[in-house]
């Protein structure tokens, strides 16, 4: 090992004692009773939105393209996973909830696939407003899907009567109210999902690092630093860009397993472009392809608004200030000039580098 | 046939609405290299300061509009020059869209905590009678004759502005090269700020059509129209005036069409994968100008 790989491998050693340090604070708080409520019901979805931003910061981050859609692949994993778990009552439950994780995620990483086909030969901002154009079109047409499972097999339709259920059948997808009672299915299992959880996120970070410190990797890089270079080297940049945006595609999804297995409701108004746009954000402030931001960011973004609840209507109000003042204080470049100054200040005499 | 004409009667209605939008958006683009996605909650101000401004403090309607212009483009210059300028040389392009989203929030909850989230029903302000055409069997509702002239002059006069007067060709300097501009005595900031100036005002007459035609109004009102008419910004190729225009109508047209021929629960998935489409084959728009990237 080199003096760079050490680095590096420190650095994601680190990540994950982060993630394992916080779940056993978290838990050991949890069970000893000082978490109320309202924060252990946050577990989950922090680890669901944690899994989401990690794969969206792999195609902003990494790959250097802008995407406002990823909600709609954590939707598409969501009832392609919640759909299964609802038909195959009688497969055991633990493989039942491995195998809805695996088909969410590869029915997510097919729509990643489809989709990046045409869009990653767009450039810039026309690629994140068809990013966002694919999302709200997966939304819509959730939105009229109707299934419904008897003994006769699976009946699809697009209406709410499009079909007759033999007796004894049952009604799964039912439009715009979505899937309901996916959670009760998992009753016996319900309170490890917070395990189940920090685990997905685990696997995220090691797929992410993995891929993004291999050759693969790399070349993702070179893409999104200089495209031209990268093709005149004989990097196939459109290869490499839709594997990223495939991973990335398939681990939403995953973020979309928990999420649906978690709920009693799953409804798909849920997972319109404010919820990308909240995934970017996150992203953005953690710290543009940087995971470890990327997971801090998340877990302080999402409680925010719930730890603010005691200002009521104000919450929303002050979470858009303090979005706004972090932006400015993070990125405005008089406001990174000034920062280095105090720091210069504090630390005389010590040179200091110019963070990227 | 006549419901024919009368579907596209009312495209291009809803279409010159999102045009209207749809220049505030591509003004700010092609200047600034923004995606200002607080735009659309511009809109939802305009409309909220004409309803209390008449229901509330009982001003004439024209004052009212008056003062939802005034108020929106004044809104839009401090917007850009406390949220947007100190972001304009920021290390990523990413930094000053998340700073829009929190405008967008801001004004979302903002308005959430002055009005309330249930709907308010929109006032009528404009009382034009409706037009019957061969003998009854057509007939245009007054509302849709002004939002189309309204909006044909919008153009002509921002089209002219742009192309003969002098801050309208400081704007054409500016998008083609700041710092060229700024050497030929260009004042950029000042500019800037007359664009977002232009684009709000528009935003608070595209919020007085868009709420006449259909009159309900919440804090969020705004922002589907918003993302519209962003679509249709780039449909028409982002940046470019007529393609805004072009692009709003055209989508105005199909969403209508699509409502009314296709499915109604679909129409928003139709006028995106028209979208996808025209990207596919042009991809910088109808009327987007094609860089060649050189090394």
């Amino acid at each position: 090992m080199n003096k760079n790989e050490r680095k590096i491998f420190k650095n994601n050693m680190l990540t994950y004692l982060m993630v394992i340090a916080f779940f056993v604070i978290v838990q050991t708080m949890s069970s000893t009773g000082h978490l109320s409520n309202l924060l252990n019901a946050l577990l989950v979805p922090i680890c669901v939105y944690t899994v989401a931003t990690l794969s969206l910061n792999l195609v902003v981050g990494f790959s250097g393209e802008l995407s406002l859609g990823h909600a709609g692949f954590m939707c598409v994993g969501a009832y392609a996973s919640a759909l299964f778990s609802n038909i195959a009552q009688n497969v055991p439950l633990v493989p039942r909830f491995i195998i809805a994780i695996l088909i969410g995620a590869a029915v997510a990483a097919v729509f990643g696939f489809l989709i990046g086909i045409p869009v990653l030969r767009l450039r810039g901002d026309y690629l994140a407003i068809v990013t966002l154009a694919f999302g709200e079109i997966i939304k819509n047409l959730i939105n009229i899907l109707y299934v419904g499972v008897d003994e006769n097999g699976l009946h699809v339709a697009t209406t709410s009567n499009g079909y007759k259920l033999a007796a004894g059948g049952k009604q799964i997808m039912k439009g715009a109210l979505g899937i309901s009672g996916t959670s009760a299915l998992y009753k016996p299992i319900k309170s490890w999902f917070f395990l189940i959880g920090i685990i997905l996120v685990l696997i995220t970070l090691f797929i992410i690092q993995n891929l993004v410190y291999s050759r693969t990797g790399r070349a993702i890089m070179a893409a999104r630093d200089n495209r031209i270079a990268a093709e005149s080297v004989g990097i196939n940049v459109l290869k490499y860009k839709l594997t990223a945006f495939v991973v990335s595609a398939a681990l939403a999804g995953v973020a979309g397993v928990l999420y649906s297995h978690n709920l009693s409701m799953l409804k798909v108004s849920t997972f319109d472009y404010n919820l990308s746009i909240l995934i970017l954000v996150y992203v953005v402030l953690g710290g543009i392809g940087n995971l470890r931001g990327s997971i801090i960011a998340t877990v302080i973004l999402y409680a925010l608004p719930e730890l603010l609840r005691g200002f009521s209507n104000y919450r929303m109000l002050i979470y858009a200030v303090v979005l706004i003042a972090m932006m400015l204080f993070n990125w405005a470049p008089a406001a990174r000039n000034w920062r280095s100054r105090m720091l210069e200040k504090i630390r005389p005499g010590k040179e200091r580098k110019e963070a990227a | 046939m006549m419901s024919f004409i009368s579907y596209l009667i009312s495209g291009i209605n809803l279409g010159s609405v999102y045009a209207i939008i749809a220049l505030g958006y591509t003004m700010v683009y092609g200047i600034a290299k923004m995606l200002n996605f607080a735009h659309g909650d511009v809109i939802m101000v305009g409309a909220f300061v004409i309803l209390t401004a008449i229901t509330k403090a009982g001003l004439a309607p024209w004052m009212s509009v008056l003062l939802a212009i005034v108020i929106c483009t004044l809104m839009g210059i401090t917007i850009e020059a406390i949220a947007y300028r100190p972001l304009r040389k920021a290390a990523s392009p990413l930094a000053v869209l998340i700073t829009a989203i929190g405008v967008s929030y801001l004004l979302q909850n903002l308005a959430l905590l002055l009005f309330g989230a249930d709907a308010k029903s929109f006032v009528t302000i404009i009382n034009v009678p409706n037009v019957s055409l061969f003998g009854g069997q057509l007939t245009i509702k007054g509302i849709t004759i002004v939002t189309i002239i309204v909006s044909a002059i919008i153009m002509t006069v921002l089209t002219l502005f742009v192309k003969r007067t002098k801050p309208g060709r400081a704007m054409q300097a500016v998008s083609e090269d700041k710092d060229a501009a700024q050497l030929m005595g260009v004042n950029v900031n000042t500019t800037i700020s007359l664009t977002f100036a232009i684009g709000s005002g528009l935003a608070a007459i595209a919020g007085l059509l868009l709420c006449s035609a259909y009159p309900t109004l919440t804090p969020y009102t705004g922002s589907m129209p918003g993302i519209k008419a962003f679509v249709a910004a780039v449909f028409g190729g982002i940046g470019s005036i007529p393609g805004a225009m072009v692009g709003g109508i055209l989508l105005g047209i199909i969403e209508i069409f699509g409502r009314a021929y296709i499915s109604t629960q679909i129409a928003d998935a139709i006028c995106f994968a028209v979208l996808i489409i025209v990207l596919l084959v042009k991809p910088t728009g109808l009327f987007g100008k094609n860089v060649q990237e050189k090394v």
